[in-house]
């Protein structure tokens, strides 16, 4: 397999893959216990989610350690198996992708704040996620991805973090809201902020996930291309959830999404893939369009 | 960096031996997050004999008011807002001791906590320090709260208010559990429920009957604030 960085340079475009929380739901993950509990107990479970998605034509599957950071699991005192829980989470999906897919380790916002305005200070933040990504590398994770941020240098942090790492290419996606005076995420930061801001930390490819539905996201990839010459990631929700019957009901279908995706391909996004609400179906549809468009 | 590029506190305009400078000050370094310009700022103001209500209502929450406006206006974000709560934290800890019981009256009490099988707390905590920071009193009940402890505490606690957060969809129904029961107990209406999280909507709030939403902590408070004075 070639490296994710040289497929890109030589014009591939990649599709990642969906959601996970509401994967492992489905699979008897209970509500107010952190998914990266199954990495110890039901890696079984992990290898079902990352072969649905290497069925439905993900190039790239995720791991599921997104809050598997000594800050986010101490709370469910789970902090002293921060090794094993990125470790196993690497292996499931490797086992399922061997070489037909890129094993991506995902590290989601550590859920505290950086000083002055929280309590964590610069080299705290910075060793948590040395912690993490350390052991997504050394497992085998062919690319790490740095998503749902908001804070540019708490970003920054887990980005310098992941280049200590070795020559792991690292991907960083941040989260923003739509406002009246243009995109920024809750901590105010810009799109042309986050790109300056990780450009000069050595992000390989920078983007955004979360927080927007497919139609925002097209603005938001749009916004990015102006500012920077580095391989896009656009990581969509199925929309913004509307509660039916009790139950979180995402509105935008596969094939809404995956017609949405064209204009994603067409102004030169490199990486399509989902986030909240998508599901392998989506990831299916998105495949299709990507393939057909290479096509034309 | 981005933060100190975009941020520059207003700065004060000293006019000496003027009270109404004073209280300017204590506004503008609480906007600034200054906490240790507001402690200054309040030593003198006391030693001024200022009243302590005055400080409070003219210079603190004034200032904590137009935080919040800036904030919806997206010339501020999250980063302000918490410097400015944290400083305001600092401020009442000097003024608090110093409130007779009767002195300021207390806005009322509000019960908080992220409902049951739920354990994401940022937003809920912004919401409480806010809270303190515009007057009320806030019991937190801290995250994987069931409903029938927010109930308890609230009557208990003759609270007027109680605050529900989630972040998770699967925890959004325990919100309606809650509103339920109140109503069950003949309780709704004399406590007003409000609503918030990242999933949660206007929308769904009118639909499980929750009295208010809101869309960040900010809003949160200018409508507890409303709910009291209801009620």
């Amino acid at each position: 397999m070639k490296e994710l960085l040289e497929r890109i340079a030589a014009g591939d475009v990649l599709v990642a893959d969906g959601a996970m929380g509401t994967m492992l739901m489905e699979r008897g993950l209970a509500a107010g216990s952190p998914p990266e509990s199954f990495n110890l107990e039901r890696t079984d479970v992990l290898e079902q989610v990352a072969q649905e998605y290497l069925d439905a034509g993900a190039d790239i599957i995720q791991t599921n350690t997104f809050g598997a950071s000594r800050l986010k699991l101490a709370r469910y005192s789970l902090g002293d198996d921060i090794e094993k829980i990125n470790k196993n989470a690497v292996r499931a999906v490797k086992n399922v992708a061997q070489t037909k897919a890129y094993v991506s380790g995902s590290c989601g916002p550590t859920g505290q704040f950086l000083k002055p305005y929280g309590d964590v200070d610069h080299a705290e933040m910075r060793a948590v996620f040395r912690e993490q990504i350390g052991a997504l590398v050394s497992a085998g994770a062919d690319v790490i991805c740095i998503e749902t941020m908001s804070d540019l240098r708490e970003a920054t942090c887990a980005l310098e973090a992941a280049k200590e790492c070795g020559s792991v290419p690292v991907m960083v996606t941040m989260t923003f809201n739509r406002t009246p005076k243009g995109f920024y995420t809750i901590m105010g930061v810009t799109i042309e902020e986050t790109v300056k801001g990780l450009e000069a930390a050595g992000a390989d490819i920078v983007g955004s996930n979360c927080g927007n539905g497919i139609e925002n996201m097209i603005s938001i990839a749009r916004e990015f291309l102006k500012f920077t010459k580095l391989p896009i990631i656009i990581q969509s929700n199925a929309g913004i959830p509307e509660l039916i019957d009790d139950k979180a009901v995402y509105p935008e279908s596969p094939e809404f999404m995956a017609g949405k995706a064209k204009d994603l391909l067409a102004m030169g996004v490199r990486i399509i893939g989902g986030c909240c609400g998508t599901t392998p179906a989506h990831i299916m549809a998105i495949r299709k369009v990507v393939d057909a468009y290479g096509q034309v | 960096m981005w933060l100190s590029n975009r941020f520059n506190p207003p700065r004060a305009i000293i006019f000496e031996g003027s009270g109404m400078a004073l209280l300017e000050q204590i506004t503008l370094a609480l906007q600034g997050g200054d906490t240790d310009g507001i402690t200054e700022l309040l030593k003198e103001a006391l030693a001024d004999k200022m009243k302590p209500g005055d400080i409070l209502n003219s210079g603190l929450i004034a200032g904590m008011n137009i935080v919040g406006e800036k904030y919806k206006q997206h010339e501020i974000f999250l980063p302000e807002v918490m410097l400015a709560a944290r400083a305001m934290h600092v401020a009442m800890d000097i003024l608090k001791p110093l409130f007779m019981k009767d002195d300021v009256p207390a806005l009322g009490r509000v019960v908080i906590g992220t409902v049951q099988g739920d354990i994401h707390d940022i937003g809920k905590n912004l919401v409480a320090i806010m809270l303190k920071g515009a007057g009320f009193e806030v019991i937190d009940l801290g995250n994987d709260v069931p409903p029938e402890t927010f109930i308890e505490t609230a009557v208990e606690k003759q609270a007027k208010v109680i605050g529900m957060s989630a972040l998770l969809t699967t925890t959004m129904p325990v919100m309606k559990k809650v509103i339920e029961q109140l109503k069950e107990r003949g309780l709704d209406g004399r406590i007003k429920t409000i609503i918030g999280g990242a999933p949660i909507s206007d929308e769904f709030a009118r639909r499980i009957g929750a009295d208010a939403y809101g869309y960040d902590s900010v809003q949160a408070i200018d409508c507890i604030k409303k709910l009291v004075a209801e009620s």
